[in-house]
């Protein structure tokens, strides 16, 4: 057997292009040392990367780094579609990000190379084809985060949320890796596609209790990553303390990436006999408790991070079919991880415009504040008011944000594909939970109007309408998302 | 494109961009006036869906839905949702209905603003877009598409009344918007129940049970049923509606009561007794129980109340128990007195509460204790009160009589010790729907003037005469021939009715 591997460079061209961002916006950040350059080039190389992605995704599937048939990096349609959306969600990210780099507590120059880094994080985690390998990347991914949460000088918030993030996250990709050894130790490999199929054709691995303790182990760290409740409690005060754009970052992009995770490791490695249970009744939980809890927030961000609780559950519904032995045929599986993987790209889209709306309608470097900050918002900004309140109702699953329905219809969909009823009623019973606080947030907006605010920043505006514009038109054309979802 | 299908899409898509047009002319009056004509268009598209193929010909075993006129079109196949619409007997009366009630609202909004609220071409834009969302649910013969109308009314209805109702507008809204958002996620999952297990959505090939097992049927007829029951709505999930009547705006109220509750029994009729008919069959004694118990308290409620729109609001749940006591019979007598019903009521109780709002807007009380006596200042107002109130009540000879009675007559041919019970019941409740409307022409017609009607003049307004004639006529009409609603449907309830074991 030959130690020298072909490297296929093509494949891992998106993660080139990734890195290269990084490390190209600290060069300028060094040379040219000037806000607006550092990030137009740190715009450019997220667009290109996003391009990168698509292309070589559009080629089919490339694997490299391969130990005889199993790879550490397959480029399929999935890992294109994480790629792609994980580098729109950091040029939207970007864009919204322009208010508080203007103000000038934040330092440009690290705000840029560390967002570019969390994304070659993310987009590395989509090809991920081992478990070193999806720990390392979803590691890269949150990383930086740590530092972005704390980077505003002089915000106790933000250094408090920062330590409380990082420690509970730090806990959580502990509990992965000990999970992921003991999965070595049991099955003797670490290929995601390999652990599967050991573990699905040797009946006594299956069954040893230290094989259900490595499952639980994985599937809990990464249930931390997607704030599933019980192990949501960080994610209410670590975004609200954060700067207003990264914690956009953090219930969109790095909840993807949780999500991308559980979802390898769930769909191809671990049985789906023990993981099933257990993410039913992670979902159930987490989106009931989410919204019950966001019933009762005052302030704006922690409402919409709760919300993001409560979503995380829906994300996590498909899944929870594969509790019942009629939602484990080929079929089934296939539907429930598409659901997912389209569940999951609406909620990012509709959750960044809401982050956006929240940016342009507070003061440039504050925080989110309370709901009754915004109050008659959409009667001074009836434009930015009315792309809120869309991006609102879209989360809660109404029409008119017809992308939201159409998410909520395709979970609704794959559970009762895979005969878990009693579950489509916990999302449906849910959905009026949410409508009740989203609800509340759009009629504040269109309350009676305070005096006038300052005018929104324009790149902020303009992320708000591009965000807007997807989710319409994705709205009218959910099939673009299911079929990209599907492959 | 057939002349029929380019109506059907027209239907939809008028008032939908006379909503946005009403909300992109610039000026307040200018808006209201193109959405009025927006709703004028409609109407005028809505009359001629009549002429068509009416399928009587033909030999052979024939589909239990034979549309006039019907279009196609795949949307998201990914979801089962395909774009097909299309009209028959059982939704061409309402689909009219909808459209008249919508135009005579916009009329009226052009006249009279509601005071306490946002501007009234943002009001006509929200009546719009409520109409698209009722439309499309007649009719929609894609199981899917009719959920997605089924829920585009929710949040303008509840703009509507939050932006423009009572004093209590934004509690009454929201319950309104929760309690209904409840009844639609129970039809997204009955929906999807239904097509995960069939395969497919299309409401002409469901039509009948398509082979789902039984046990698929009455589940899927439970949610079904539940979810419609909500928006009808059905004692004891009524509760929503006495508020939402209530704090909702005039036109609201009309909309409310007129057509959107029709969405429930239109529901019930088509996709949950058409989808699952053995679920239907098994739950019919439940459903007439239910459906006597909503006319009895019904009446006994209107009977203790003290406030005009409220007392019309809880005659609503009365109404309604009889239309849902012809449905519950599944026999064809009960299915034409439902549909008959339905529009009956519409028309009657959407003149009820024009007349209910115009005595609001002139004496600023909808107290029966402060109003009396209506009929020594404002005599029209006070004779039209009384017609309305007449036929509501079920005269022979208007058109509140045929749906009551009927119901009746096909829960006595049912037969039986419990249909029997329960027509009589229901008798006895039609009883106390006179009482009650009697008892509220006594306090507000008779007596002495109170200090709130004193100073009233008798004149009404050209826009008043104009939103109101139309439904005086309609109701004499329906009255004197009601097969102006009943030969229409007599085939595709004949139809339906074949595929109920």
């Amino acid at each position: 057997m030959s130690v020298v591997q072909r490297v296929d460079n093509v494949a891992l061209l998106p993660g080139y292009l990734a890195a290269g961002t990084a490390v190209l916006v600290l060069l300028v950040d060094l040379v040219v040392a000037r806000r607006a350059v550092t990030v137009a080039v740190s715009a450019l190389g997220a667009a290109g990367t996003a391009l990168g992605a698509a292309l070589v995704g559009a080629a089919g599937i490339r694997r490299t780094f391969c130990v005889g048939a199993d790879c550490s990096w397959v480029w399929n349609g999935r890992a294109a579609l994480v790629g792609v959306v994980i580098a729109l969600l950091t040029l939207g990210v970007l864009a919204i990000s322009g208010p508080l780099l203007r103000a000038g507590r934040t330092p440009a120059g690290e705000y840029c190379f560390l967002l570019a880094c969390a994304m070659t994080g993310g987009v590395v985690l989509g090809a991920a084809g081992d478990l070193i390998t999806l720990v390392v990347a979803l590691e890269t991914l949150t990383l930086p985060l740590y530092v972005l949460v704390g980077l505003r000088r002089g915000s106790l918030a933000g250094a408090e949320a920062a330590v409380t993030f990082f420690v509970v996250s730090v806990v959580a990709t502990t509990v992965t890796l000990l999970g992921a050894a003991l999965l070595y130790a049991v099955t003797g490999s670490l290929h995601l596609d390999r652990l599967g199929g050991t573990l699905a054709a040797r009946d006594d691995l299956r069954d040893l209790p230290l094989t259900t303790v490595a499952v639980a182990l994985v599937v809990a760290g990464l249930a931390f990553k997607v704030a599933a409740v019980p192990f949501h409690a960080w994610a209410p005060a670590t975004y609200d303390g954060a700067p207003l754009p990264v914690a956009a970052y953090l219930s969109t992009a790095s909840k993807l990436g949780g999500l991308v995770a559980l979802l390898a490791v769930v769909q191809r490695a671990l049985p789906a006999g023990v993981t099933g249970p257990v993410l039913a009744g992670l979902a159930a939980l987490t989106m009931t408790v989410g919204n019950l809890v966001a019933l009762r927030q005052r302030r704006t961000v922690r409402l919409l991070a709760w919300s993001s609780v409560a979503q995380a559950g829906y994300l996590l519904a498909p899944l929870g079919a594969l509790a019942l032995a009629a939602g484990r045929t080929p079929d089934a599986r296939d539907g429930a991880y598409a659901a997912a993987v389209a569940y999951a790209v609406f909620f990012v889209l509709l959750e960044l415009a809401a982050f956006a709306a929240v940016v342009a309608l507070r003061p440039a470097d504050g925080d989110g504040g309370t709901l009754a900050d915004l109050r008659g918002a959409a009667r001074r900004h009836p434009w930015v008011g009315g792309a809120f309140a869309l991006a609102l109702i879209g989360l809660a699953g109404l029409p008119p944000g017809l992308a939201g329905l159409f998410a909520k219809v395709t979970v609704v969909r794959s559970l009762l594909a895979g005969h878990a009823g009693w579950l489509a009623l916990v999302v449906a019973l849910n959905a009026v939970l949410g409508l009740a606080y989203y609800l509340r947030v759009a009629a504040t907006l269109y309350g009676p109007s305070a005096a006038g605010g300052a005018r929104p920043a324009r790149g902020v505006v303009w992320a708000l309408g591009a965000a807007t514009v997807a989710a319409v038109v994705i709205g009218f054309a959910p099939q673009l998302v299911l079929d990209v979802a599907a492959r | 494109m057939t002349f029929g299908q380019v109506l059907l899409v027209a239907v939809v898509a008028v008032p939908a961009l006379g909503a946005v047009a009403t909300a992109a002319v610039p000026g307040d009056r200018a808006g209201r006036l193109v959405g009025t004509v927006a709703a004028a268009l409609t109407l005028l598209a809505t009359l001629p869906l009549v002429g068509g193929e009416h399928g009587w010909f033909g030999y052979g075993p024939r589909p239990a839905v034979q549309p006039w006129h019907q279009l196609d079109l795949t949307w998201v196949p990914g979801l089962d949702l395909r774009f097909h619409l299309g009209v028959d007997g059982i939704s061409w009366p309402l689909v009219v209905l909808t459209a008249l009630l919508t135009l005579l609202c916009c009329g009226y909004t052009l006249w009279r603003v509601p005071a306490g609220g946002g501007s009234g071409r943002a009001l006509v834009a929200l009546l719009l877009v409520v109409e698209v969302g009722i439309l499309g649910t007649f009719l929609a013969l894609d199981l899917v598409l009719f959920f997605g109308f089924f829920e585009v009314v929710l949040l303008p209805m509840y703009a509507i009344i939050a932006g423009w109702g009572g004093d209590d507008r934004r509690r009454a809204a929201r319950k309104f918007a929760l309690y209904t958002l409840f009844g639609s996620v129970l039809l997204l999952v009955g929906v999807y129940l239904v097509v995960t297990a069939a395969g497919t959505a299309d409401l002409v090939t469901l039509t009948g049970g398509a082979g789902l097992s039984r046990s698929t049927q009455l589940a899927a007829f439970t949610l079904l049923a539940l979810a419609f029951a909500v928006k009808s709505p059905l004692w004891p999930l009524h509760s929503w509606l006495p508020d939402a009547h209530t704090q909702a705006p005039t036109v609201g109220s009309v909309i409310l009561a007129g057509v959107l509750l029709k969405m429930g029994t239109y529901g019930l009729i088509r996709v949950a007794v058409g989808v699952a008919p053995e679920g239907a069959r098994w739950a019919s004694p439940v459903l007439g129980a239910l459906a006597v118990a909503a006319i009895g308290i019904g009446g006994l409620v209107c009977l203790a109340q003290r406030e005009l729109k409220r007392l019309i609001a809880y005659s609503s749940v009365g109404h309604m128990g009889f239309v849902l006591l012809g449905v519950a019979t599944l026999t064809a007598t009960g299915l034409q007195a439902a549909l008959i019903g339905n529009i009956a009521h519409g028309v009657i109780t959407g003149l009820l509460f024009f007349l209910a709002g115009a005595i609001k807007d002139r004496t600023h009380t909808g107290s029966l204790a402060e109003l009396s006596g209506l009929r020594e200042t404002a005599p029209r107002l006070a004779g039209l009160l009384g017609f309305a109130a007449v036929a509501s009540l079920g005269l022979p000879g208007l058109a509140g009589f045929w749906g009551e009675a009927f119901a009746v007559v096909a829960a006595v041919r049912r037969g039986g010790p419990l249909w029997l019970t329960l027509a009589v019941l229901a008798a006895l409740g039609g009883a106390l729907t006179a009482a009650y409307l009697l008892r509220l022409l006594r306090r507000v017609s008779h007596g002495r003037p109170s200090a709130a009607v004193a100073p009233l003049g008798p004149g009404l307004a050209g826009a008043e005469l104009t939103a109101w004639a139309p439904l005086v006529v309609l109701a004499l009409a329906v009255g004197l021939a009601p097969a102006l609603v009943l030969s229409y449907a007599s085939g595709p309830v004949e139809a339906l009715l074949g595929v109920v074991p």
